[in-house]
């Protein structure tokens, strides 16, 4: 019975479509126009001159997240490599796009996501068994998050959300209050990072709206800061192409903060950057100069690099250096006191990958950089990814967590037994 | 002369909603009908009626699947699972598909053969100037020189142009995020004129003169 009104469904479906083609085809032979001299192959111009030529040797595009994550059994632990005496382990699996980190006051873990999931999560441990629940969905890149007073903010590229008292409300959560609506929303470089600072006040960025351009400097290239009503807007730092993550140093209260440099240019060039922000205004040279010495061939005639803020340290060309945190846990070797985790999600835009890691940046008493070192690495594989950190977050016990938004999972780095 | 939205847009063919209820009631899909469990092979049947049985659609604004890559058919099933991407009619059909069905169409998928090139010519200036904006925006770098796809990135040479356009525009508003940022990026500072040639010239390719 089934089966025959199936076979009717079936006859019916096949009758459909080719009824349809047939109006295609009679559709296809009505064109009869004289056909048009072959289009002249025109000389490449001037300014494609130099871009990759696409080819075996020279295919780039962005590396998604597979849209189904990783099974826990299946994550490359035994490929992750850390120094001596430290451990990774998984946290958490099946959380797909895995982005921003931010831990709650009863200890919850808060989990943004991107282009993949567009979701917020809450991981609970629930007697070591760690559960994942979805907070909010169907979210505008709601990349950027904070925790802070029991509240969670959440950026998308035009505004930003709190959830109040959200710890209590997980299984039930609030509808979200807006306190910031006035920012573009341009997709390119909109996603956000958003943390609040030392003096109480939310720092969000608003990215170049392209690779390369020269947008409106007083609306884009920047990172802003708000009073948590959403009032008193500042510019505090100009000429920042698309900053990802930042961090406000234990001590002196500045901020310090990533930077994506642009696209395309070449396999090497330009490096992208970790800065520091020592004065409210300064200006770090995007468009004109990127990695502190480098004008830019299209937008640079005329500049100087030297009137911009150099890097901090370069971190490699097209590394992506993105999440970062200064470690003042007590866990870690005194070494690592102060010193700057960074989540490299690894380039795509370059043919050779490498990076996908978490590097260690170790400061001078001056504030400057005196090392950098590799710290969480393993991720790549014949030129592909394992995995890529985005995200690190240092727990109230002093480890670390790093979140993958490639396999989708959420790794802790521990020191000792 | 083509229309610059494409083939075929004033001939009124049936539209693909009207096509797409009416598969789905075939296959029992619609609210009140005796859906039961049915196999992947049986859900993707109503697939063709839009798509084309072929790998070439013929319903403006309807894209032709055939040649596209797995991991692009997975990954734009799931935007529609999950309610986003902006089509109620693949909402509808992707609603209860479990990952492993999403695996399993987009293996069905991957055996169509890849839309021919239109039997009519491009307007000369159009596709030059098409191909002129491709090599600007290195477009080939990541969807193949050929501009045949590869993973997350779709096969556009032949694609409908109405289609093509379409997208563009989607991408260009922000009413349609992808699976990834980097669309929104390469079309930044491009002109709907340049979106309407480039559409004209993927959607001719190797055309014969």
């Amino acid at each position: 019975m089934m089966k025959a009104s199936m076979t009717r469904r079936i006859v019916w479906i096949v009758v459909a479509v080719t009824g349809l083609a047939l109006v295609g085809s009679a559709r296809a032979q009505q064109t009869g126009t004289p056909p048009a001299e072959p289009p002249k192959q025109e000389e490449e111009p001037f300014w494609a001159i130099g871009r990759p030529k696409a080819g075996p040797g020279a295919q780039m595009a962005p590396v998604p997240a597979f849209p189904i994550p990783t099974p826990a059994d299946k994550l490359p632990l035994a490929k992750m490599r850390v120094p001596a005496g430290f451990k990774v382990e998984v946290y958490a699996s099946n959380v797909f796009d895995a982005r921003g980190l931010r831990q709650g006051d009863k200890g919850t873990i808060f989990v943004s996501s991107l282009f993949g999931a567009g979701k917020i999560y809450a991981v609970v441990d629930k007697g070591g068994k760690r559960e994942v629940k979805t907070l909010a969905e169907k979210l505008m890149l709601p990349n950027g998050i904070e925790f802070h007073k029991g509240s969670l903010y959440v950026a998308t590229p035009k505004a930003i959300t709190r959830y109040d008292g959200i710890e209590d409300k997980l299984d039930n959560p609030p509808a979200p209050v807006t306190v910031y609506d006035q920012l573009p929303g341009d997709v390119p470089h909109g996603w956000k990072f958003i943390k609040i600072g030392p003096d109480g006040k939310l720092y969000v960025p608003v990215g170049a709206p392209c690779n390369i351009c020269e947008p409106d400097l007083d609306r884009y290239a920047q990172i802003r800061r708000i009073n948590l009503d959403g009032s008193g807007m500042e510019i505090v730092a100009r000429g920042v192409r698309n900053t990802v993550g930042f961090d406000f140093h234990p001590r002196t209260g500045e901020l310090w903060f990533t930077d994506n440099q642009r696209d395309w240019l070449s396999e090497d060039l330009p490096q992208d950057e970790l800065n520091r922000l020592s004065k409210v205004g300064q200006n770090f040279g995007f468009p004109y100069c990127h990695q502190g010495d480098f004008a830019d061939p299209q937008f640079g005639w005329g500049k100087a690099c030297g009137d911009f803020v150099k890097p901090a340290v370069l971190l490699g060309p097209h590394s992506a250096p993105l999440g970062m945190r200064f470690y003042t846990g007590k866990m870690f070797p005194q070494k690592y006191q102060g010193a700057i985790f960074i989540a490299r999600h690894g380039p795509w835009n370059r043919t050779k990958k490498y990076a996908a890691d978490v590097v260690a940046v170790f400061l001078n008493s001056n504030g400057t950089v005196r090392a950098v070192e590799p710290f969480l690495t393993g991720l790549v594989e014949n030129n592909s990814y394992l995995g890529r950190p985005v995200d690190v977050l240092v727990l109230k016990d002093g480890s670390l967590l790093v979140s993958d938004d490639h396999a989708g999972a959420i790794y802790r780095v521990s020191y000792g037994k | 002369m083509t229309s610059p939205r494409g083939p075929g847009v004033g001939k009124r063919p049936p539209s693909a909603r009207v096509v797409f209820v009416a598969a789905l009631a075939a296959i029992g899909l619609l609210p009140g009908s005796a859906a039961t469990a049915q196999s992947v092979d049986e859900r993707f049947v109503v697939c063709p009626a839009c798509h084309g049985a072929d790998g070439q659609s013929r319903i403006p604004e309807t894209p032709s699947l055939g040649g596209q890559p797995s991991f692009f058919v997975v990954a734009q099933l799931f935007l529609f699972r999950e309610g986003r991407r902006d089509s109620a009619a693949m909402t509808a059909a992707a609603k209860g598909l479990t990952n492993d069905d999403l695996l399993a169409f987009a293996e069905r998928v991957t055996k169509l053969p890849p839309p021919p090139s239109p039997d009519e010519a491009p307007d000369p200036q159009r596709f030059a100037r098409g191909r002129i904006l491709t090599l600007r925006h290195p477009c080939g770098v990541c969807h193949n020189p050929d501009f045949s796809g590869r993973e997350q990135m779709p096969r556009v040479a032949n694609q409908r142009e109405d289609y093509l356009l379409k997208s563009m525009r989607e991408y260009k508003s922000g009413a349609r995020l992808g699976y990834g940022g980097a669309m929104a990026q390469e079309l930044a500072g491009l002109g709907d004129q340049d979106l309407i040639d480039l559409a004209h010239f993927l959607s001719h390719q190797r055309a014969k003169p």
